[in-house]
């Protein structure tokens, strides 16, 4: 039994922890976050500079590290600062399509530009009638000679708007819900065909509507199996939600630490109000739940190449957890700073928004509770 | 036992429901919900209510009220609320009058309580400070007697609507030598234009403006603006909090916010069905409708304790713990419904221009700010652990 990192990986949290606090202050994201481009390119060249990039891929792909670890780090810490550029729609999603479902040739090229930092992907996946459902996919891929020809509409593709390629799932047999007949394309943004409507969402991160419009795209677009991506699919996400389990665990203790030292300094009634025990029993409360959280993001991310049921069923069961943790931590962090906590000034608004995103990204806490209940009763 | 509305009240209702389907202003309809309003808007709200002779709904006839029983009033509010309505801005009708006729003067009660109904005064709130939240009673804002004046000076906060506001009721500390913090409070009408008022906005998380900083700096007030007693302000300013909390409930806003939740989740499709007929979610949406129930025959029991004379006693703290429970539980349940397309954020981001393809539903885009908004609810008028405070002492006992 052993929880400890090797000291590469602590080395490689402290570079994180550094970055974000020198770089990455509240003021500056806030002001980031509200600017026209909505992300920085230069601390994404940082990010590669420092090796963040690469850390997640193992030294055969051209990485420093070795997989969902580096990347449990770097996202607990990219939490705490509330880092709005694509580490998750990149080196999370687009590394992990390529590690498990990628050709040689795919892999070496794209992987490559991930760890430089001059590809940056985004996942688009969700349609506007899909929810959270991966195999519910209208979008379609027709075969047209050796390529195929891409038509349909991506709803709330967080990152799309920094991104140079997209991960698009398609149709290319079988009905709107099977779960045959689903491939994965990369297509670049720039491609003929594909336009895209950027806004800004309740976070403060970027997402696009994409539109695709007789994409023609070749057969080396393909990411794994043809009709058979599902799988890949659902695996990439598994690691997606590890990932984004820790970014949470990243923002629960934020606010939890926030919370505390505001309850310490804030007097009614002649006395901080931290002196008053029903205050006390909450914060222990929402100290007990990120613990919980942070446990079950290990749990998963420990979990993560193991065989199809048991990772999914350690991937909802993490999300269940953890958002059933934001609730509460978010929630009560809000109350407990009373007034100062609905502002837009302070970080905990912030912080609370976020976690109310991560709750539903990626299937939330309803999806995942039944989806734990079917496998574990199938 | 009875709770059927009499004939006349039923009547009364259809009265009431006519007159909003005729002469609510047709400019007004749908602003409740897309949560856009204006002091205008208000103001013409104000306007159609006092050509009826219905602009002080809960006042009594001698200061220009309807005169409504406790029922009547309760079923204007509810079919207010099943119209979408705008509300009726509480500062000066709810809060304000209620003191003024119970202590202000005659002159004050002839000069102020006419302007509250035709409009020519938008009042809003002096109470809480940045060290005065919960504690009110330490409110540190001072007004010092010179000649027939009050000069005052301090900081108010969370000034609802201060930016609308031509007048605030401001509570000061006249008498810094007092004993208890309760005591040495006064309770003065200040007029918004008076130099040294200066209203600054805060931003709140949804990215909304209602409430402000209340800065005074030598601000002078003519004694004559005092309400009551001098040092006498914290009897007043209970008063007002108690009436502050009736009505808190929100019953009948809360059943049109479920009913809506519902029709949105008989759109939005789970695994391709509506999500209503998801089992998981539907039972949330029960439980969260039973707890509605509830409240509302509560309320009821309120109401009729109301109509047989008997004031508002602390049990009005369950109507304010358990009403905002309940609406914060509502928006939590509809961003829930909404799936992906809670996430799109479009205040002060307008749009680029392109109205072919909507981003996501209409009733999408505001869910997740009124989410995050409505969590002002269990913090405002006395926070939910203060209601729990005054139900232990006032009413246990303990």
């Amino acid at each position: 039994m052993d929880f400890n990192f090797t000291s590469e990986q602590d080395q490689l949290r402290d570079t994180v922890a550094k970055l974000v606090s020198q770089k990455y202050d509240f003021d500056t994201r806030r002001k980031v976050a509200k600017s026209e481009s909505g992300w920085r390119p230069e601390i994404w060249s940082q990010f590669a500079e420092l090796g963040l990039l690469g850390a997640s891929f193992t030294e055969a792909e051209g990485g420093f590290g070795s997989g969902p670890i580096e990347a449990m780090i770097i996202s607990e810490e990219f939490g705490k600062g509330l880092v709005i550029e694509p580490y998750l729609q990149t080196v999370v999603i687009g590394g992990n399509f390529f590690r498990h479902g990628g050709t040689d040739a795919q892999k070496e090229e794209h992987i490559a530009g991930i760890i430089s930092g001059e590809t940056r992907f985004a996942f688009a996946y969700s349609e506007p009638k899909s929810r959270f459902d991966l195999n519910d996919v209208s979008t379609t891929a027709k075969k047209d000679g050796a390529g195929y020809t891409l038509n349909g509409h991506k709803a709330v593709v967080l990152g799309a708007p920094f991104a140079t390629h997209l991960i698009v799932t398609a149709r290319t047999s079988g009905g709107q819900r099977d779960a045959n007949g689903v491939t994965v394309f990369l297509v670049a943004k720039d491609a003929r065909g594909v336009t895209t409507r950027d806004y800004p969402t309740v976070d403060g991160l970027r997402a696009s509507e994409v539109y695709f419009e007789n994409v023609a795209v070749g057969a080396d677009a393909v990411i794994g199996k043809v009709d058979g991506g599902l799988p890949l699919v659902e695996k990439v996400v598994d690691n997606a939600i590890a990932a984004l389990c820790a970014e949470a665990v990243g923002c629960f203790k934020v606010l939890n630490e926030a919370t505390i030292s505001y309850a310490k300094q804030r007097k009614q009634f002649g006395q901080p109000i931290a002196t008053f025990q029903v205050l006390q029993h909450r914060m222990v409360d929402m100290f007990m739940a990120a613990e919980q959280a942070s446990s079950m993001t290990y749990m998963v991310t420990l979990k993560l190449d193991e065989a199809d049921k048991a990772r999914k069923l350690a991937a909802s069961a993490a999300k269940v957890q953890v958002g059933k943790a934001g609730k509460l931590v978010s929630q009560d962090a809000v109350q407990i700073h009373g007034g100062m906590g609905m502002t837009d000034e302070l970080n905990v608004g912030h912080f609370f928004k976020r976690v109310t995103m991560i709750e539903s990204q990626f299937g939330n806490t309803d999806w995942h509770l039944r989806r734990y209940t079917e496998l574990s009763n199938g | 036992m009875d709770v059927q509305f009499t004939p006349e009240e039923i009547a009364f209702r259809e009265e009431v429901r006519a007159f909003l389907e005729t002469e609510y202003p047709a400019e007004l309809r749908g602003k409740y919900s897309r949560d856009e309003y204006s002091k205008e808007d208000f103001l013409l709200w104000q306007k159609a209510l006092n050509k009826r002779g219905w602009g002080a709904p809960a006042w009594p006839k001698k200061h220009g009220g309807t005169g409504w029983t406790a029922t009547q009033r309760y079923i204007f509010q509810e079919e207010c609320a099943r119209a979408e309505t705008l509300p009726i801005p509480p500062f000066g009708m709810a809060m304000l009058a209620p003191v003024l006729m119970a202590f202000a003067s005659d002159e004050q009660k002839a000069h102020y309580l006419p302007r509250i109904i035709d409009g020519t005064d938008f009042w809003c709130q002096g109470y809480s400070e940045p060290g005065a939240g919960s504690d009110l009673a330490s409110l540190k804002t001072k007004a010092e007697r010179v000649g027939d004046h009050y000069i005052i000076n301090g900081q108010k906060t969370w000034t609802t609507l201060g930016h609308f506001a031509d007048w605030i009721f401001v509570l000061c500390r006249t008498d810094p030598t007092a004993k208890k913090p309760q005591e040495g409070i006064s309770f003065i009408l200040v007029d918004m234009k008076t130099p040294g008022v200066e209203v600054r906005p805060i931003i709140t998380m949804d990215g909304g403006h209602e409430v402000n900083e209340t800065w005074f700096t030598d601000v002078k007030v003519p004694v004559a603006n005092l309400v009551g007693k001098e040092n006498e302000g914290w009897t007043y300013a209970k008063y007002l909090l108690a009436h502050e909390r009736t009505g808190i409930a929100g019953v009948a806003r809360s059943k049109k916010g479920i009913e809506r939740l519902r029709e949105i989740a008989s759109v939005e499709l789970d695994q391709g069905q509506p999500i209503i007929r998801n089992p998981d979610f539907a039972r949330k949406v029960s439980e969260l409708e039973i707890d509605l129930t509830a409240l509302e025959y509560t309320e009821l029991r309120t109401l009729a304790r109301e109509s047989q004379g008997k004031g508002p006693g602390p049990e009005s703290s369950i109507l304010k713990i358990k009403g905002t429970e309940i609406q914060q539980r509502i928006t939590e349940l509809t961003l829930e419904a909404v799936g992906v397309y809670g996430a799109p954020y479009f205040r002060g981001f307008p749009l680029d221009g392109d109205n072919q393809h909507p981003i996501g539903p209409d009733y999408a885009h505001l869910t997740a700010p009124t989410y995050a908004n409505m969590r002002k609810t269990s913090i405002y008028g006395g926070s939910n652990e203060i209601q729990h405070n005054i139900i232990a002492k006032m009413v246990l006992g303990l």
